[in-house]
C-alpha cells in the first residue's frame, strides 16, 4: 500500500512535468498574440487557484476576498517600481510578504468565524480595502497607476515585443504553485489543513493546533496570490482598484478549484484549463455584442458542473483510483 | 455643516432606506432558517423584480405601487421553481455540499445577469412617472422620499405579516422546528420538499415586493442585484443568520450606519462604515446580534 | 507512584445548572477504570474536561504530574491524553490511513514514519483492510474503531474512550471489548466512559459511579454493582425515563 502510494506521488509529479515541457514548447506552434494572451491568463489562474485551494480548499476556510491579496501584490510592485525604483521582483517578494503578513492578521481576527460569516468577512475585508485604494490619492486614486515602460528588460520585467517572457513567468508560476501543493500535501501541514477542515474538534484532541494550521495556510496562499498579483501589474502596466481588486478576481481564483475539484492537487489546474479559454473565447466570440451569451453560456455549466460533479471534473479521471483524490 | 437638523434628516432617510435594506435581505434570511441554504443569486432575485416592475409600467402603464403585488406573486413562482430546479439537487450533493450550494446558485446568477444583458440590453432604465416617484413629504421640516417612505412602512406591514404566518401556521412550525433541528420536518410528518418550495417562493416574493418599491427610485441594469446583494449578506448575517427578525434590526442597523458614514466620509466610502460594523459585530459576536450562540 | 490522572476539587457549572461539583478522582497507571452513571450525571463533562475542551469553574486537573487545568486540547494530546468522540467525528473526506496519520504526526513529522505507524495501528485495531477506504463509507462500528485507532496513533498514556461501546450489536460490542483490554496490555491506562453498566462491568478495573454531577461511590465493579446507592440511582434513572 505504501508503494501504491508513493507511486501515485511520482507519477503526479511526472505528469506535472510533462504537462510543463508541453506547455513551455507551446510557442513553438502557437504564434498568435490573442492565443498566447489566453495560454498566459490560464496559467496564471491556474497557480491563483492552486493558491487559494490552499486556505479554502484544503484548509476548508473558504476566502472570496482572494482579490485582496491580488491587489496587495499588483500595488505593492507597482508603487515601489514608481515611486522608490525598486525593482519588479523585490516588490514582487514585498508583495508577498506583506500580504502573507497581512493575511495572519486579518486570519487572527477572522478564525474564529464559521461558514458563512466568515465567507463574508472576506468579502467585506477585500471590499472595504477596494474602497480604501479607490479614495488613496497617493497610490493614483481611482484613476489608478500607469507602470512606466522603460522598454524590454528582464531586471526590470517589463517586454513590449514579445509576450513569451510574461508566458514563461506565468508556466513557472503555475509549477511553483503546483509543485508547493504537491509538497504540502503529503505533509504534516498537509494532513492538519484536511483534518481542521473536516472536524476541527477531532484535530484539536490529536494534537493539531487549529489556529496554527489555518494561518499557516492563509500564509503560504496569501503570498502565492500576491506573486500572482504582481505578475498581472507588470503583464498589463496599467493598474486601478477595480482591476486588481474587484470581486471578480477573488471568484475567478475560487471558480477553477471548485469546478476542477477543490482541495485536490489537479482541480485547480483541470478547472483553469478548461474554464478560462471557455471564458475568453465566448466573451470575444459570442461576447463581443455585450449581450451576455458569454455569461449564459459560463453560468450554465457553473450550475450544471457544480450540480453533477460535487467533486468536481477531477472526479472524472480519478474513479479508477479510488474516489479519495 | 453638520447641523442638528442635516443629521436628523439623514437619520430619517437612513432609518427608511435601513427598513427597505431589511426587506430585500429577509427572504435571505427565511431561506437560510429553513434550510441551512444561502442563495447567491439574491441580487438578481432582485434585480428581475425591478425589471418585472419596470416593464409592467412601460408596456402596461401600470404604476409600481399597483404591480407590486402581481411581481411578488410572480416572484414566489419564479423562487418555487429554482429551488424544484437547482436547489433540490443541490442540497443532494454527497461530497462539499455547502460548495455545491454556492456555486449552484451563483451559476443561477450569473445567467440571470447574462439573461438580462442578452433580453434588456446593458442600458440604464428607470421609471419617469410614477404615483410616489420624485415625491417628498415633509414632517416637522424633515423631508423623507415618499418611495423610500411606502417602502419602509410596506417592509414594516410586511415583516408583521411574516410574524403572524410563521407564529401561527404549520409553514411557521415547519420553519421553527427546522431551525432547532434539520432532521425535524422529517420527523413531524411534514412534505420536506413542498416547505422548502415554499420557503424559497415566499423569500422570493418578499424580494420581489421591495424590488417593485426600488425600481421607483432607483436605475435598472443587469448588474444592479450585485450592489445591494453583498449589503443584504450583512444585513442577515448582522442580525444572524436564519434570524427573521434580525434581518428586520439587521436592515435597520445598515441603513443608519450608511447614513451617519455618509456624513463623515466621502460618499464614495459610505459602504465602508457598513462593512466595518459588520465586522465590528462578529468579532464580538460570532454569530450575529439575535443568532443562537 | 502517583497517579497518571488526578482531578481535584472539580467543579464545572453552566450558567446555574451545576455540572460536576467537588469531583476528586484519580486513575492509576496501567488501569482500566469506568466512570458510569445514569443520564445526566455530569460524566461527559467530567470527560470534556479531562480532554482539555473547556477549563472546569474550579478545581485543578494533573496528568502525569503536571496541572493541565488550562492546557488546550492539543496540547493534552502531546502531553499523552487520547481520545474518542461520543458522537464520532471521523475526517470524512479522508481515507481511514490519512485519519490515523494525523493522530500520527503528534509524534513524528517525518511522513513515512507516521504511515508506518499509521499502518501499525490499523493492524492493530483491525481496521487495515479498510485502510484506503474513506472515512464517510465506513460502518458505525468501524467508525468506533477508527476514533480509537487515531487516538491510539498519538501514543497516550492515558486513553479517554466516550460511551465507544454503547449501540454496537453483542458482537461488535465483544470486539470493543477485546481491544481495550488488548489496549492495555501495551501498557496503555484506559479511562472509559459507559452509561450501560452490564457492558463494561466485567472489563473494568474499577468503577467511579457519578450521579448528580458527584462522585457517589468507587470501587471495585462488582462491589459498585451491589451497592444499594448505585441501584437507587440506576433505578431512579429507568423510572424518569419511563416516565
Amino acid at each position: 500500500m505504501d508503494k501504491n502510494f508513493a507511486a501515485r506521488r511520482r507519477r503526479d509529479l511526472f505528469v506535472a512535468a510533462a504537462l510543463a515541457v508541453i506547455a513551455a514548447l507551446a510557442p513553438l506552434f502557437v504564434k498568435d498574440v490573442y492565443v498566447q494572451n489566453i495560454l498566459i491568463l490560464t496559467l496564471m489562474y491556474a497557480a491563483l487557484s492552486q493558491s487559494w485551494n490552499i486556505l479554502s480548499g484544503y484548509c476548508g476556510q473558504i476566502s472570496l476576498g482572494h482579490a485582496l491579496y491580488f491587489g496587495l501584490g499588483a500595488y505593492t510592485t507597482a508603487l515601489l517600481f514608481m515611486k522608490f525604483g525598486v525593482l519588479p521582483w523585490f516588490g514582487m517578494l514585498a508583495g508577498g510578504t506583506l500580504s502573507a503578513l497581512i493575511a495572519m492578521g486579518l486570519g487572527y481576527l477572522c478564525f474564529r468565524l464559521r461558514g458563512h460569516y466568515f465567507v463574508i468577512a472576506t468579502i467585506v475585508i477585500a471590499e472595504i480595502t477596494l474602497l480604501l485604494f479607490h479614495n488613496w490619492d497617493w497610490a493614483g486614486a481611482a484613476l489608478g497607476i500607469d507602470i512606466p515602460v522603460r522598454g524590454d528588460s528582464w531586471l526590470k520585467f517589463q517586454f513590449t515585443r514579445s509576450k513569451l517572457p510574461y508566458f514563461y513567468f506565468a508556466l513557472v508560476l503555475a509549477c511553483v504553485a503546483w509543485f508547493v501543493t504537491w509538497w504540502l500535501e503529503d505533509s504534516k501541514w498537509g494532513f492538519w489543513w484536511r483534518a481542521v477542515k473536516d472536524n476541527p474538534e477531532a484535530a484539536e484532541s490529536l494534537g493539531v493546533v487549529v489556529f496554527n494550521s489555518k494561518m499557516g495556510a492563509a500564509a503560504v496562499s496569501a503570498f502565492l496570490v500576491a506573486v500572482g498579483g504582481s505578475f498581472y501589474a507588470q503583464f498589463v502596466s496599467y493598474i486601478d482598484p477595480e482591476s486588481v481588486m474587484g470581486f471578480q478576481f477573488s471568484l475567478l481564483m475560487a471558480l477553477p478549484a471548485v469546478l476542477g475539484g477543490i482541495g485536490t492537487l489537479w482541480g485547480p489546474v483541470l478547472g483553469a484549463a478548461i474554464l478560462i479559454p471557455l471564458t475568453e473565447l465566448t466573451r470575444s466570440f459570442i461576447g463581443g455584442s455585450g449581450r451576455g451569451v458569454d455569461l449564459i453560456v459560463y453560468g450554465t455549466l457553473i450550475v450544471l458542473i457544480s450540480l453533477a460533479l460535487p467533486r468536481g471534473l477531477v472526479s472524472l479521471f480519478s474513479s479508477r483510483k479510488g474516489a479519495a483524490r | 455643516m453638520l447641523t442638528a437638523e442635516a443629521i436628523i434628516q439623514s437619520l430619517a432617510s437612513g432609518l427608511l432606506m435601513g427598513l427597505l435594506y431589511g426587506l430585500i435581505a429577509v427572504g435571505l434570511a427565511l431561506i437560510f432558517g429553513l434550510m441551512d441554504v444561502v442563495n447567491f443569486a439574491h441580487g438578481e432575485f432582485l434585480m428581475i423584480s425591478m425589471y418585472a416592475t419596470f416593464f409592467l409600467f412601460a408596456f402596461f402603464a401600470i404604476d409600481p405601487l399597483l404591480s407590486a403585488p402581481l411581481v411578488a406573486a410572480a416572484m414566489f413562482v419564479f423562487g418555487a421553481v429554482v429551488y424544484l430546479l437547482i436547489v433540490r439537487f443541490a442540497m443532494r450533493a454527497k461530497a462539499n455540499a455547502g460548495m455545491v450550494q454556492i456555486f449552484s446558485t451563483f451559476g443561477l446568477a450569473i445567467v440571470m445577469r447574462g439573461l438580462a444583458q442578452f433580453f434588456f440590453t446593458p442600458d440604464y432604465r428607470s421609471i419617469p412617472q410614477s404615483a410616489l416617484g420624485g415625491k417628498t413629504i415633509s414632517i416637522a421640516g424633515i423631508f423623507l422620499p415618499e418611495p423610500q417612505l411606502v417602502g419602509a412602512l410596506l417592509s414594516i406591514a410586511a415583516f408583521g405579516a411574516l410574524y403572524l404566518f410563521i407564529n401561527r401556521t404549520d409553514f411557521g412550525r415547519a420553519l421553527e422546528a427546522t431551525r432547532e433541528d434539520p432532521g425535524a420536518v422529517a420527523l413531524v410528518g411534514i412534505d420536506k420538499n413542498r416547505v422548502f418550495a415554499l420557503g424559497w417562493g415566499l423569500g422570493a416574493a418578499l424580494v420581489g415586493l421591495s424590488g417593485a418599491i426600488m425600481a421607483i427610485f432607483f436605475y435598472i441594469y443587469p448588474d444592479v442585484g450585485a450592489s445591494f446583494a453583498l449589503i443584504a449578506y450583512v444585513t442577515v448575517a448582522l442580525g444572524g443568520f436564519g434570524s427573521v427578525f434580525g434581518a428586520f434590526a439587521g436592515g435597520i442597523i445598515v441603513g443608519l450606519v450608511e447614513a451617519t458614514t455618509a456624513l463623515i466620509l466621502p460618499p464614495s466610502l459610505k459602504s465602508v462604515g457598513i462593512y466595518a460594523v459588520y465586522l465590528l459585530v462578529v468579532f464580538i459576536r460570532p454569530r450575529g446580534l439575535f443568532g443562537s450562540m | 507512584m502517583t497517579a497518571l490522572l488526578e482531578t481535584r476539587g472539580v467543579w464545572q457549572r453552566f450558567g446555574g445548572l451545576v455540572a460536576n461539583s467537588d469531583v476528586s478522582i484519580s486513575v492509576g497507571r496501567g488501569e482500566i477504570v469506568g466512570l458510569i452513571g445514569p443520564n445526566g450525571a455530569g460524566k461527559s463533562t467530567l470527560f470534556n474536561l479531562i480532554a482539555g475542551v473547556l477549563p472546569p469553574t474550579q478545581g485543578t486537573i494533573w496528568f502525569d504530574g503536571v496541572d493541565v487545568t488550562h492546557m488546550p486540547a492539543a496540547e493534552r494530546c502531546v502531553r499523552g491524553v487520547g481520545r474518542t468522540f461520543q458522537v464520532v467525528k471521523s475526517f470524512e473526506t479522508m481515507t481511514v490511513i490519512d485519519n490515523v496519520i494525523v493522530g500520527a504526526l503528534v509524534r513524528t513529522t517525518v511522513m513515512r514514519e507516521a504511515r508506518r505507524k499509521a499502518h501499525e495501528v490499523l493492524e492493530f485495531t483491525g481496521l487495515a483492510a479498510r485502510a484506503d477506504v474513506l472515512a464517510s463509507d465506513l460502518v458505525p462500528a468501524e467508525k468506533r474503531r477508527l476514533e480509537v485507532a487515531r487516538a491510539l496513533a498519538t501514543e497516550p498514556k492515558l486513553l479517554l474512550l466516550d460511551e465507544v461501546l454503547t449501540g454496537l450489536t453483542p458482537t461488535e460490542a465483544q470486539t470493543g471489548v477485546d481491544l481495550v483490554r488488548k489496549v492495555r496490555e501495551t501498557g496503555v491506562t484506559v479511562l472509559m466512559v459507559e452509561h450501560v453498566m452490564e457492558i463494561v462491568m466485567p472489563l473494568v478495573d474499577r468503577a467511579i459511579v457519578l450521579d448528580l454531577g458527584k462522585v457517589l461511590v468507587e470501587g471495585k465493579p462488582s462491589d459498585v454493582v451491589r451497592d444499594p446507592k448505585v441501584i437507587s440511582a440506576y433505578l431512579g434513572d429507568r423510572h424518569a425515563q419511563s416516565a
